[in-house]
């Protein structure tokens, strides 16, 4: 008679969060920044397969890790939101409940499958000035076995996301004006490439949630729009 | 509220079906021999090409058989930010076509990363004509109009419905609903496609006017509560409303001018 292999509980989490986290770590880091406008989102990207998307009025997503995964994530967001949106109002689409789903989507595919997700995730919501209660600015970030925290001024996610944080966490103020804060988002990013000591404007994914636009505050800027905040 | 569901595509309207049908009402199985009247319907709204690309426009009155159901309904409704619908029919399930046409606007640009073109919108509106006709054949139809500025080909666009979901890119103007035919007749004089935004909005104060003149179920302007025809302009540089001050203006040449000509002026 043959005896299955026993693996602890342990173990198998173990091995498991190992291989999530490799995963993630051979990704590069997306960066989130509160800024004057509102919040600046930013990533490395050499292809033309977005790590940034927009989710519904006020909310946004990132991720890194496997692309597969993180984009198949991003659509659920976007149908739950629109659902969420239809069924009641559009100002009840709020990050809080988008991250929570997440975190329980994100978490329950880490306990019951083989494989877990090999991504991290950022939601962030930009705050409405105009809707007592919802002024304030969300960053939320969920990790591989679904744990989820929120974060204020900034938050990283993916590749030496440790070292990034601490880079910027000196650097940060309130009130950052836009060109500053993607000027710092680049060169935190330069530093977690090794090996390249400068990131090219072309191969930077810049977007930005903001506060005053009416109605969808969604903003994807590209290189040229880059270069010139970046050189104010 | 479900998370994950079955439907991994990127039109909304096919996710309702599919996941959430709850949602959605089925008229097919609702009893035959609806009293329509009892519901308020839209009554004229109008749209033609001009100049600098296309004007989509509507009375703001909504009717429940001989009774006012509303003063001040909006008709006009910009679906994303180069394109517009504007409906005529029963005012419920036309102001939901409105609504879910801009949803599956949006959820498709997000879902695929880029917008449908302009001819696609269209195309999805007919399929959207085309499922409410079990609620058209209980009198409850809806015949939309749809225009926007195509940015590929640098042109304003327009397009008729009938309730079959029947769809007809028109080249000069349209118009539909209870006056729609008066509308359609003030247009067929005074329409230019050269004429610029002054001109068009007169053009389209106008044709209202007259609509509302031979039909008792269109709103003329109503100047003693403050209520203006909705007018938007689509060109290149997006969606534009015309102000109320500008619309009443236009409307008190246009009274001036026939009360001078009937030698009523005072």
């Amino acid at each position: 008679m043959s005896m299955p292999f026993y693996v602890s509980p342990e173990q198998m989490m173990t091995d498991k969060a190992e291989f999530a986290r490799k995963g993630v770590a051979r990704g590069k880091p997306s960066l989130v920044i509160e800024c004057d406008v509102g919040i600046l989102m930013m990533a490395e990207n050499l292809s033309t397969l977005s790590k940034i998307g927009e989710i519904y009025d006020r909310v946004a997503f990132a991720g890194v890790g496997k692309f597969s995964e993180f984009d198949q994530l991003r659509k659920i967001g976007v149908r739950y939101a629109d659902i969420k949106g239809y069924s009641y109002s559009r100002d009840d689409v709020r990050g809080r409940a988008l991250a929570n789903a997440y975190s329980q989507a994100v978490g329950d595919a880490f306990t019951q499958q083989l494989k877990p997700l090999e991504v991290e995730i950022v939601v962030v919501e930009v705050g409405d000035s105009t809707l007592a209660g919802h002024e304030n600015n969300a960053i939320y970030r969920i990790q591989y076995d679904g744990s989820i925290s929120d974060h204020h001024g900034y938050c990283v996610i993916g590749g030496a996301a440790e070292e990034l944080s601490d880079f910027l966490s000196s650097r940060v103020r309130d009130g950052i004006p836009l060109g500053e804060a993607i000027g710092l988002a680049k060169s935190a990013l330069e530093r977690g490439a090794e090996g390249e000591p400068s990131v090219d404007v072309e191969n930077l994914e810049v977007c930005v949630l903001e506060r005053e636009r009416p109605g969808r505050k969604f903003v994807r800027l590209n290189s040229d729009r880059v270069g010139e905040l970046l050189s104010t | 509220m479900q998370f994950r569901g079955n439907y991994q595509g990127s039109s909304f309207s096919e996710l309702l079906a599919v996941d959430f049908s709850h949602l959605r009402l089925n008229w097919s199985d609702l009893a035959q021999g609806f009293d329509a009247s009892a519901v308020p319907h839209g009554t004229t709204v109008m749209g033609f090409k001009y100049a600098e690309g296309v004007v989509i426009a509507g009375d703001r009155l909504a009717t429940m058989g001989h009774r006012v159901a509303s003063r001040d309904m909006e008709k006009v409704y910009p679906t994303d930010a180069y394109s517009l619908i504007a409906i005529a029919g029963a005012a419920g399930p036309a102001v939901e076509m409105a609504r879910l046409m801009r949803i599956e606007l949006e959820h498709y640009e997000k879902i695929e990363g880029e917008p449908l073109e302009l001819e696609g919108k269209a195309n999805k509106l007919s399929q959207m004509v085309r499922q409410n006709m079990p609620a058209a054949m209980q009198g409850l139809g809806v015949v939309p109009l749809f225009a926007g500025y195509d940015r590929r080909r640098n042109v304003g666009r327009l397009w008729g419905y009938d309730m079959t979901g029947g769809r007809y890119e028109e080249t000069d103007y349209e118009a539909t609903g209870s006056g729609g035919i008066y509308a359609a007749e003030s247009l067929k004089k005074s329409h230019r496609l050269d004429a610029n935004r002054t001109e068009a909005l007169r053009m389209s104060v106008q044709a209202l006017v007259d609509a509302s003149d031979e039909d008792r179920a269109t709103g003329g302007p109503d100047v003693v509560r403050g209520i203006y025809p909705i007018i938007d302009f689509c060109t290149r540089n997006g969606i534009e409303r015309a102000p109320e001050s500008e619309i009443e203006t236009v409307f008190r040449a246009i009274i001036t001018e026939q009360s001078s000509r009937r030698g009523t002026a005072s």
